[in-house]
């Protein structure tokens, strides 16, 4: 039987008179990599820390890990593991002395040197994270994020400052740590990173879950229709078909053979996220 | 692997390893705030030399003797033990602290199991540490160069300690709540800074207070440097200097009180005000 790690009901947050977040439901399954895309303002920040505990809400359920975020104790705490946004702090530490101080608040952490080599910082243990560039800083966050063997892990914007190279490193990382059973809350505005990592996700808009799904099904993504387009008498051209296989073999049987600059496309994340985050 | 973790849900959190005590957090916290500060050089430097500086400033300048043979450079080395003791805890601590918050260094600890108090008990030992060389090396100073008698007596010493104590925990724990005034880690130091270089004129650090006006000696012996000052005249000059007193007494009884006094309000205050949050994430 599979349990919830994250269970949320009609959950609603105002500040003043703006509604940020307006009756949201979620739940996110143990193990499993869950994504949330939203535009900025709407909700997404808000929703995740009152989930990480950083904020009370003014209305609704709010079950992490079978705890209220809001009665949260230390050994919640140390169940969970957060990769915050922004972090500039203590400079003068290196990485290592860093990772192991912070491990030594949670009973049970990784060791220290094994998530720097997994963060793929073990040429730079002994430097002063000042030193460090924004990327490697942001790999900082991620091994203190990790270090005390959370069975839940936040990560807003995980990969922002990363060059391509490490950000594949971070794809595997996050990848040996789902298949090790750790429950991962994702948000990024990176579709692609969404969609290579996401087991399932949900885009908020307007402070509510408009839709909800697996990477490759989200807003009726592999039922929608295919655009095949070629290439005739000099002119491009293209058809919008629920069966692209027949209209494919209709135009290999018409060209007798290849069909001109022949293209098939189905609509990509990003096209789905678009349409369904400008519908009001 | 989805198998560990619903048992890791399942078990009690009373087979789970237990977490790390207090104690053990919070001298973890102790080493790498001291580690921190002594590898911050610009600061380590401006805190250390300042009220050096000063009192090699001041004692070249004014160097007369006051009475009894005391001279001027003795009331500076009083008076700036008090102001030093001030200005690694309750400046170094409002600016440090202010600029932790708005980089997110706080944000980041309370999601983590680290007890809350751990991090004030970091603070403080780390503080107490800094002050107590910034005392000794003011001292050497203040021996060194200007004839300046350590205490013989064991009733003595006891005062200082004393006083120390007693300043620095009242002094810190200000500091910790003052810390929540500057609006940004940019406007900190400017913030911190200017009420206490006012404040150290108007309690007789720099000034005797035989030379200053009755309501700035009043406003002055509402905060806590003027009793700290006080406390180490008593300690450093003894009895030839008790002459130099407004009240002709050191009154040791009333020092003990106000300090004892800002230590409970300070630590109130720090209850009430502390956030953990800088203004930006509200």
């Amino acid at each position: 039987m599979t349990q919830s790690a994250v269970k949320v009901s009609g959950l609603t947050k105002r500040y003043g008179e703006v509604t940020a977040v307006d009756g949201l439901d979620l739940d996110i399954r143990q193990g499993e990599v869950f994504g949330i895309l939203g535009p900025n303002g709407a909700g997404k920040s808000t929703t995740v820390e009152i989930l990480e505990g950083y904020r009370r809400r003014d209305a609704g359920e709010v079950s992490v890990l079978g705890v209220d975020p809001e009665r949260a104790d230390r050994t919640w705490r140390s169940r969970i593991g957060v990769v915050l946004q922004t972090g500039a702090d203590t400079p003068e530490l290196t990485v290592r002395e860093f990772v192991r101080h912070m491990a030594g608040y949670y009973p049970r952490p990784r060791d220290p040197d094994e998530v720097i080599e997994k963060v793929g910082l073990t040429e730079k243990a002994n430097v002063r994270v000042r030193k460090l560039s924004g990327g490697q800083r942001r790999r900082v966050d991620v091994a203190l994020g990790i270090i005390g063997r959370p069975e839940l892990l936040f990560l807003d914007e995980p990969t922002t400052g990363f060059d391509p190279e490490a950000r594949r490193r971070f794809w595997d990382l996050i990848g040996s740590l789902a298949h090790d059973g750790t429950t991962i809350v994702l948000t990024s505005h990176y579709l692609d990173e969404v969609e290579a990592l996401a087991d399932r996700l949900a885009v908020i808009a307007a402070g509510r879950v408009v839709a909800e799904g697996s990477p490759s099904t989200l807003g009726g993504r592999a039922s929608a229709k295919a655009t095949v387009g070629w290439l005739e008498d000099g002119v491009r051209r293209s058809v919008e078909t629920d069966e692209p296989t027949r209209t494919v073999l209709e135009l290999a049987r018409r060209f007798s053979g290849e069909v001109p600059e022949l293209t098939v496309v189905r609509p990509t994340l990003e096209d789905v996220y678009l349409s369904l985050i400008q519908t009001p | 692997m989805s198998e560990s973790v619903s048992q890791a849900v399942a078990t009690p959190s009373s087979a789970r390893p237990p977490l790390p005590s207090l104690l053990k957090v919070g001298w973890s916290r102790a080493a790498i705030e001291t580690k921190t500060f002594f590898r911050e050089r610009d600061s380590l430097i401006f805190n250390f030399s300042f009220p050096i500086i000063l009192l090699v400033l001041f004692g070249s300048i004014f160097s007369g003797e006051l009475a009894n043979g005391i001279t001027m450079s003795q009331l500076y080395t009083a008076g700036l033990i008090g102001a030093g003791l001030m200005s690694t805890s309750f400046q170094n601590l409002a600016i440090s602290i202010a600029v932790e918050r708005e980089e997110g260094g706080l944000k980041r600890l309370i999601a983590t199991p680290m007890p809350r108090t751990a991090y004030f008990v970091g603070k403080v030992l780390s503080v107490l540490l800094v002050t107590v060389l910034e005392i000794a090396l003011l001292l050497a100073v203040g021996v060194l160069l200007y004839d300046l008698r350590l205490p013989a007596s064991v009733a003595d010493w006891f005062t200082f300690a004393w006083v120390l104590v007693l300043g620095l925990t009242a002094s810190a724990l200000l500091g910790i709540a003052a810390s929540s005034l500057p609006r940004s880690a940019k406007s900190a130091a400017a913030v911190i800074t200017m009420p206490f270089v006012m404040l150290q004129f108007i309690s007789g650090v720099y000034i005797p207070f035989t030379q200053l006006p009755g309501w700035l000696i009043d406003i002055a012996s509402v905060f806590p440097l003027k009793w700290m000052c006080q406390g180490f005249r008593s300690v450093f000059l003894g009895d030839a200097g008790v002459g130099l007193e407004l009240t002709g007494s050191y009154e040791l009884g009333r020092v003990a009180l106000i300090l004892a006094a800002w230590a409970v309000g300070g630590l109130l205050l720090c209850l009430l005000t502390f956030r953990w949050k800088s203004r930006r994430d509200g």
